[in-house]
Formats: C-alpha cells, sequence, structure tokens
C-alpha cells in the first residue's frame, strides 16, 4: 500500500497532527534502538484522549502488541495495532524530561550547539500540546513504541536492551479522528550513556474499510465493546 | 510476593488529630492540606479502594503524575519512603506510614464509559470514581479551577494490581485487612480528592464497597 504522505523524524524531532479514521500510520525505526513517544487525543474534542489505565485494565495487560487498541477516557477505541514486528511496546516508561536529560546526557543548550543540542520529551510534548490549544495540564502517560520495560514481582522496572532492530515497524489503524502528538527522544529508562540518535520514518496510508472478522475488533470482548462505542458515536455523528 | 510488602506502622495518635471524617462507600471527598499536614486513610472493613487524586492547590493544572512517580522510583507500587510527584516533577506528598504495605498507581479509576468496556454495556449506569470526582469538583468551591482534562491517572490505595514480568496485568486482592492504613505528609498546598470506589463489577472488594475513614495532623 503506497503511502499518502511520509516523512522521516529526526532524532530529537517531533510532530503533530489530525489523522482521519480508518486511516493507518506505519512507523518505521531506520537505525536499531528507537524510542517514540506518543499522546493522542480526539480531533473533534479534545478532552477525549487516551487513557493507559483504561486500555491495561481492559486489555490485562502491561504491554502494547498487535490486537491491542488503544482507549479513551470515554471507553472509546481511539486506535487499534493491526501490525507489529517487535511483540512489546512500553506505555508505562513516560517521557525524557529536560533535567533528566542534562544530567544523563550532559547539559546542551542551543547557544554552543544550535540544533545539535538534545531536546527532551517533556519540552517537545508541551510544544505540541500548546501548538493545538492545549497545555502543561493536558500532560498524560505516553505510548513508547519500540521499547520495552519489564517488571519483576517487586514491582522494579527493568528496561530490555537491544529490543528494537532497524528496520521494525508497528502500525496504527485509526478508529476516531485523532490529533497525534510524537517526540522522537529516548526512552527515559534507557540507560545507554550516549544519546540515542535514530531517525523515524512515518507514513500515513490510505483508509481501510473494517470488517467483523478484524483481528483487532475480536482480539478480546472488550475490544469488541468499545469498537461499538466508537461507531455508535460515529453513527450519532455522521 | 508478600514478602515484598513493606509495613511500617505510624506514631501518631488519632485522638489527637485535628480532623476526623468517615467517607461512606461511594462517596467523595475534596480538602486542601496545608504543608506538613499529615493525612491518614484507613481501610475499616479491609479490602476497598481509596481513589485518590493529588493536585499542587496553588496550581490546579499540576496534577499528580503516576509516571513521573513511578519512574523516579523505577518502581510502579507505592509504600512508605515513595513521593508523589506532580507532572512537573514538584513533590506533592510523601507516604510516611503504611500498614497495608503496596498500593497501585496503573489501574486508574472506574468510569461509566470504562464499565461499559471491562464488563458489559448495561453497567453503565452504575455508580463509579470518575463521576464522583466531577462531582466532588461541581461541588467545591474551587472546583471551577479544575476540570475533567484534570482527572489524570489516579492512586488506588489498598489495591494489589500486580504487573507480570512477562506483562500481564492481574488484579488480586488481600494484600489490607480491616484496620490497614496510609499516611501521607503533603509537600505543599495541595488539593485531594478522594473517590470512595463503589465498584460492584469486580471481585477484588468481594463485591461489597465499604468505607473508609481519613484523619489529619498538623504536624
Ligand atoms: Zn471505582
Amino acid at each position: 500500500m503506497n503511502a499518502i504522505w511520509s516523512e522521516t523524524m529526526h532524532p530529537g524531532g517531533k510532530w503533530s497532527g489530525i489523522i482521519g479514521k480508518g486511516k493507518m500510520i506505519r512507523l518505521t525505526a531506520v537505525e536499531p534502538g528507537a524510542n517514540v513517544s506518543m499522546l493522542m487525543y480526539h480531533a473533534r474534542d479534545l478532552t477525549e484522549r487516551y487513557n493507559m489505565p483504561d486500555t491495561l485494565k481492559a486489555q490485562h495487560t502491561a504491554h502494547l502488541t498487535k490486537g491491542n487498541v488503544l482507549m479513551s477516557d470515554n471507553g472509546r477505541a481511539m486506535a487499534s495495532i493491526v501490525h507489529d514486528d517487535l511483540g512489546w511496546h512500553d506505555p508505562l516508561g513516560g517521557y525524557t524530561t529536560r533535567a533528566g536529560t542534562d544530567s544523563k546526557y550532559g547539559a546542551s543548550r542551543y547557544q554552543e550547539s544550535r540544533n545539535d543540542w538534545l531536546r527532551s520529551g517533556q519540552e517537545n510534548l508541551a510544544v505540541e500540546l500548546v501548538r493545538n490549544g492545549l497545555g502543561d495540564r493536558d500532560m498524560a502517560p505516553v505510548v513508547n513504541w519500540f521499547s520495552k520495560v519489564f517488571c519483576d514481582e517487586e514491582g522494579n522496572m527493568l528496561f530490555a536492551g537491544n529490543h528494537c532492530a532497524a528496520g521494525t515497524t508497528v502500525t496504527l489503524r485509526l478508529e476516531m479522528d485523532v490529533l497525534l502528538i510524537l517526540s522522537n527522544t529516548p526512552h527515559p529508562l534507557d540507560p545507554q550513556e550516549v544519546y540515542p540518535s535514530v531517525p523515524i520514518k512515518i507514513e500515513v496510508l490510505p483508509a481501510v474499510q473494517i470488517d467483523s472478522a478484524d483481528y483487532c475488533v475480536n482480539f478480546r470482548p472488550e475490544n469488541r465493546r468499545a469498537f461499538d462505542n466508537t461507531w455508535t458515536y460515529y453513527a450519532l455523528q455522521d | 510476593m508478600l514478602k515484598a510488602f513493606h509495613r511500617v506502622e505510624s506514631p501518631r495518635n488519632p485522638e489527637a488529630a485535628v480532623y476526623d471524617k468517615v467517607i461512606p462507600a461511594g462517596e467523595g471527598w475534596m480538602y486542601e492540606l496545608q504543608p506538613g499536614q499529615v493525612l491518614r486513610i484507613v481501610d475499616l472493613e479491609g479490602n476497598q479502594a481509596a481513589d485518590t487524586l493529588f493536585y499542587d492547590a496553588d496550581h490546579p493544572e499540576d496534577h499528580y503524575s503516576a509516571v513521573r512517580t513511578f519512574n523516579a522510583q523505577s518502581n510502579i507500587y507505592l509504600t512508605t519512603g515513595s513521593t508523589l510527584l506532580a507532572e512537573s516533577g514538584k513533590e506533592l506528598a510523601a507516604i510516611v506510614a503504611d500498614t497495608c504495605g503496596r498500593h497501585d498507581t496503573l489501574g486508574g479509576s472506574c468510569s461509566s464509559q470504562s464499565n461499559t468496556v471491562r464488563y458489559a454495556h448495561e453497567k453503565g449506569h452504575m455508580h463509579n470514581c470518575r463521576d464522583t470526582f466531577m462531582l466532588e469538583l461541581a461541588k467545591h468551591p474551587e472546583g471551577h479551577r479544575y476540570a475533567k482534562r484534570d482527572l489524570s491517572p489516579n492512586i488506588n490505595f489498598f489495591m494489589n494490581v500486580p504487573v507480570t514480568p512477562e506483562g500481564g496485568l492481574t488484579f488480586e486482592d488481600g494484600v489490607s485487612g480491616p484496620g490497614c492504613y496510609v499516611e501521607l505528609q503533603s509537600k505543599c498546598h495541595s488539593m485531594v480528592l478522594i473517590s470512595n470506589c463503589p465498584q460492584l463489577n469486580n471481585p477484588c472488594n468481594a463485591y461489597n464497597p465499604t468505607p473508609v475513614q481519613v484523619l489529619i495532623w498538623n504536624e
């Protein structure tokens, strides 16, 4: 399937945009060790947004992969993971901050480093939130595509190294019109001492029709009910 | 798994508390704490869930952040020694005593909409925590400073929601019991918002929501 549009997100880069219902977005890690932090809001009503606890509880999972649906705080399916090379993406680890980035990789400022200064997830996401009429109070747990964080029996969070190989892709189908905000910044628990710099290819693909045998709809009964809620929403609107 | 639980008793005497209130099952509570004040939440009958949010009351747009909190301690559970952080990184409160030993940061609150997803479409009418949060905002003189967008993923005191090394999320009960409590010392003017969960679909509370008690001391 040919992309309608594609762009390469530079290391440290960010992107936001509205993508329509039924279209797909494919992210590709151009090099190993990628991490993309993502926030998601309903484009027609920005008070509705991806909700981490609702998503994880409904699917009894602490990681995301093919078949999982990202659910909103209004109980609707916002996006489905329709393809995944990796088997595990992290919904828990959050985003890097300015203080954390400076202390881990060394302080860097635009004044000295120009565009090589090391950007943080917090700042990237904040800029795109404000650009879209939102702000700091709308900051929420992100999905970290391409990263794996697992917990031991005592709840300690452990980062899996060498998880993402070059060329790995993950594809989301948007079940609602959504505002996506992406930040190509390191995972906060990534122990590498050098700022990971991995370009990410973003492609938006044409809309596809969902049928009743759809893998994500049928992945769990909870998913079907979340889809029902989304379909009802659009039946009332369209 | 119980071996990891960390029990720390409080030296505080309930008779010296400056505030004492029972929150019945299914009701809410919104209250501003002064810096240094200590809040105790008591699970009176055991295995109840106190869904709780904290805000910087001077800057209500800065809400408790589950992710900042568990990232800072590299552990997803809360107990004595955990500091609750706001989205800005500001310290809101610290857990100073805990006889339950583990509290959930991941499960969030129940809502009418999530009940339709988790249980059945017919469960949408049932009483739920997010409605309680919003009713508290509607009733409170300062509630206009908060909105639905400020209802970030909350803490579930007395709940155990273990994550397995394989990435599963499970719901277990039995970590709390009658009289178990948690104590938090406020690090700023903090606004506390509690929904004493009315969930009737989840076996964690044996389908029987029960009251919690809140006590406050001046330090
Ligand atoms: Zn509840």
